[in-house]
Order: C-alpha cells, then structure tokens, then sequence
C-alpha cells in the first residue's frame, strides 16, 4: 500500500538516483562560481584589497568631523532633488497611465499589434536604469534639472505600467460586464467599471514609486543631471571628504523621511 | 415627500471632505508653480542637443556591434561575472542577517543589530556605495563585486526576515516541543516553509543585480556601464544604442529565465 520501503535501515528524502543529480546540479553551480570567480579577478590588483583596511581608516579619518556649515550650501540642491523626483514621478504617471491600459490583456485594442509594443515599452523602460537615461539625456537636452526629470519619468513608467496593468488584469469582470449591459460605450466601461477597481492600487505604487525615485534622484547629478549628486560630484573632486560626510547624512535624511511620507500615505488610502 | 426621483447619479467623489479635497487641490497647485520655478529651460541648448538626439535615434535603428565589440565583450563579460559571484556572496551572507532579523527566532540585540545594519544597506544607492568601494579598492571588477554584494545583503535580508517572520508558528513549536536545538528548528521547521520563496526572491535579485552592474561601471566600477559611458563620452552614439539593446535583451531573458524556474519550484 504504502510505496515507502519501510525495512531500509535510513529514512532519505530523495532516492539514489535524485541524490545523484542533485550532487551533479552542485558540483557545476560551485564549478561555475568558482570559474566566474576566476575570471573576474583576473585584472585584480590584490595589492589594494589587502592594503583597504588602511584606505578605511585613512577615509574614515578624513570624514571625521563633518562640515556641517556646508549645509546652508545644500538647502537648494535637495530642494531640487525633490522636485526633480516628484514632477518625475508624476510625468511617469501619466505616460505609464495608458500604457497599462494598453498593455492589460483584458482592456487592450489589439492583442497581437498594440500590446507587444505596450509590453516592449515597459521592458526596455524597466531594464535601463535612470542613470543612464540620465546619461543621454544630459547629452541631449544639456546638463540641469530637466534631464534628471525626463530620466525619472522613463525609469518609472515601466514600473508604474507593470504593476498597473497587472492590477487590470485583476479587475472581477462583472462589475466590468454589468456597466456594458447599460449600454455604456467601451470607454465608459474603462472609467466605471474598471478604474474605480484599480485606482487604489494604483495610488498606492505610484506613491512607492515616488519614495524610490527620491534615492534614484539623489545620486542622477553625477551625471549632470542636478540637485544634490552635482554637490557630491564636486565634494569628490575636490577630495573635501567632511561636505561628503554631510551630503551623506543629507541624503540619508532625506530618504528615511520620503520613506516615512509614502508608507504613511499608503496606509491612509489603502 | 419629495416625490421626484433624481434622473442623472454622480461618481462619489475620491475623498468625502470638501475642505480637504480643495485644501489637496491647492496645495498641489502652489506646489507645482513653486517646483516649475527652479527649472531653467535653456531651448537654445535643446535645439543644438536635438541633432544629436535625432542620431541617437537613428543608431538605435541601426545599432553599431561590431566597432567597438572588443570592448563591449570585455565589460559584458565583467558585468556577467560581477552578477554571479555577487549574488551569491550576498545569498550566503544574507541568510545570517536574515535569520537575525526574525523577531521569532533571533534574541533582542542580535535582531536590533541585523535590522539597523539593513536599514543602513539599503538607504544607500548601489551608485554611492560603490562610490566608496572604488575609492576603497582601486577600480575594477572587485570594487563591483563589493557592491552589489553588499546591496543584495541589504534587500535579500529584510525580505527573507519578513518571510521568516511570517512563517505558520506550529511546526516550531513542534520542533521545540521534540527537543531540537536551534540549528535543527531552522533547518526542519523554517528553512522547508521559506525555501521556495527565498530561491524566487534569489533569482529576482540575480536580476537587480545585473541591471545594477550596468550602471556602477559609470564611477568606474568595472563592467558595461563603463563602456557605456565611454561610449556616450565618444559622441558614439551607434555604438551606445547596440551596447543599451544588448543590456535589454538579456534583462528580457533572465527575467523570462526567473519566471519559468519561479513556476518550477512552485
């Protein structure tokens, strides 16, 4: 009755044959690891890993005490950082709006034309960090805060759009199909059907979009694309390591406050 | 009585108080002129830029592999790497923070310890941290490795901490019941409810990570984000949209990858 072998001496999870192809699995998984390993550290100059406890103390030492004058010279620049986050949050918001409308497989015009093209916006819009939308936008549009808030939006509509239109996708039909049965057009349906099911959800990732666009915005000035990142590109370059310790500070600040702000905000309309 | 029933309905508005609704409509219109004011939008310089915008456009159309694919083999390669071994380093080491940080299995100062410790990993960019790290470890690979490592202790921990937090509370108390030690509780009792959770929450990090190492290369952190900015630096733009097209592409595939191994394991 029972296919358990129940007069071998110990009890295995696998039998032989598993356990032999679960060792194989392992042996290459650590051959790769060890393999990718080896070729990474190919150009390693070994001198400077060991010689970094001496670079931590030398730093730490240079860090140490913190320029906190310097932060009247910061007030603009993280002024800008947050708008910079929040006007791009809200461009990606309304580009990612009828791309998820597009891309949802229950809203969609055409399955096999538009949303291919939605789900390829979403994926390269995903894939490529702000930084390097802050890269070309910079040699493009020039240097300011206009490059850093065109970079925000990209980066986020493929976030937005992603959720969102999985949330559609979600949406319980006869709420949908009951508004069509009154004769509603297929826009109709969209704005009383199936918006008032998703709006919530929506808010809610917009605002974690927000709080996680604030980080990406802080270091978009390396590049060139304004707020606080263009003070600590100059505090580096000229190696004044105390303001780097207060743009730290700054930034770490900034970013457990707008992670305070858009949680709570979560909570409150959810 | 009021015998006439009304013939139109109106949406219930988002938020019932017409103080607040008004107050938020205000406040988001002072908002956005006083946030409008500090860009300076210099259309001359757009102007100039949007040649250049236009051959960006047109490189992505014909994208350029083959002038500089030395180098792009070189960064892709290194960025490859750099994701692997980093992800698991940080696996490894974020499964003790992680069980640190379950306020069901770790004592009081060890938990308080994991979570500041993660906190502080990840209210950082992988950008600035790795920053540090070149400044630390000369450039290259290494200092890349670093990083991400460390960026996925901080985002793995606290994900596997809340699942372990999370777990059904029986099968531990069960274990502790039988007399298992510590050790044995985690492997019988946590590790079989977490571990599907925890190899899906793995791979999608495999893919942060990959995503990451194309940015780090910028401050010199080795793989194709140095590349990249060579590239754009270059004003070769063909070439920046090939080494852009190669990053999507193999996003699109490790996520397609992750996606089946996550529906396996499940």
């Amino acid at each position: 009755m029972s296919s358990m072998n129940i007069n071998k001496d110990e009890w295995h999870k696998y039998n032989s044959k598993q356990r032999l192809f679960n060792w194989v699995c392992w042996l290459c998984f650590i051959t790769l690891a060890v393999y990718t390993w080896q070729v990474m550290n190919q150009d390693t100059i070994w001198y400077f890993v060991t010689d970094s406890p001496n670079q931590i103390a030398d730093i730490s030492a240079r860090m140490w005490p913190p320029r906190w004058d310097y932060m009247s010279q910061l007030w603009v620049p993280l002024w800008d950082t947050i708008n910079m986050a929040t006007l791009g949050t809200l461009l990606g918001i309304m580009l990612a709006f009828p791309i998820a409308f597009l891309a949802a497989q229950n809203t969609t015009p055409s399955t096999y034309i538009v949303r291919p093209i939605a789900l390829f916006i979403i994926a390269a819009s995903r894939s490529i960090n702000s930084l390097i939308w802050a890269l070309l936008l910079v040699a493009i549009l020039g240097p300011g805060l206009l490059a850093g808030i065109i970079a925000i939006a990209l980066r986020s509509i493929g976030f937005i759009a992603k959720l969102m239109y999985e949330a559609i996708e979600e949406v319980n039909e006869t709420q949908a199909s009951s508004i069509r049965a009154t004769g509603a057009s297929s826009l109709q349906v969209l704005n009383y059907g199936v918006l008032p099911q998703v709006m919530p959800s929506f808010i809610g990732t917009s605002l974690f979009r927000w709080d996680i666009n604030i980080r990406e915005s802080t270091v978009l000035g390396l590049v060139g694309a304004g707020g606080i990142g263009l003070k600590l590109q100059e505090s580096m370059a000229i190696l004044s390591w105390p303001q780097v310790t207060v743009i730290f500070i700054s930034i770490l600040f900034t970013v457990v406050l707008s992670e305070w702000v858009s949680a709570k905000a979560r909570h409150a309309i959810i | 009585m009021n015998n006439s029933l009304p013939t139109t309905w109106k949406k219930p508005p988002l938020i019932k108080s017409a103080w607040l609704r008004w107050g938020i409509v205000i406040f988001s219109i002072a908002y956005l002129y006083s946030a409008t004011q500090s860009i300076h939008i210099n259309w001359a310089r757009i102007y100039e830029g949007s040649e250049r915008g236009w051959t960006f456009i047109l490189g992505f159309m014909n994208p350029n592999f083959s002038g500089r694919w030395e180098h792009i083999y070189t960064g892709l390669i290194e960025s490859l790497t750099m994701t692997f071994t980093s992800t698991i380093a940080g696996i490894i080491l974020s499964i003790p923070f992680g069980l640190g940080a379950a306020n069901n299995l770790a004592p009081k100062p060890i938990y308080l310890f994991c979570r500041s410790f993660i906190a502080i990993a990840r209210s950082f960019q992988e950008i600035i941290i790795a920053i540090l790290c070149v400044a630390l470890f000369g450039f290259g690979t290494f200092a890349g490795f670093v990083t991400l490592t460390f960026a996925t202790i901080g985002f793995l921990a606290k994900l596997f901490a809340d699942e372990i937090e999370a777990i059904d509370p029986a099968p531990l108390t069960a274990m502790k019941a039988a007399g298992a030690s510590w050790l044995q509780q985690v492997n019988y009792a946590v590790q079989a409810q977490v571990m599907p959770r925890f190899i899906g929450l793995s791979m999608y990090r495999l893919d942060i990570n990959f995503r990451e190492s194309a940015v780090i290369g910028i401050v010199g952190a080795g793989g194709i984000g140095g590349t990249l900015n060579t590239a754009m630096g270059r004003y070769e733009y063909d070439s920046a949209a090939a080494i852009l097209l190669i990053i999507i592409a193999i996003v699109m595939l490790c996520e397609y990858l992750s996606t089946i191994l996550r529906q396996r394991i499940k």
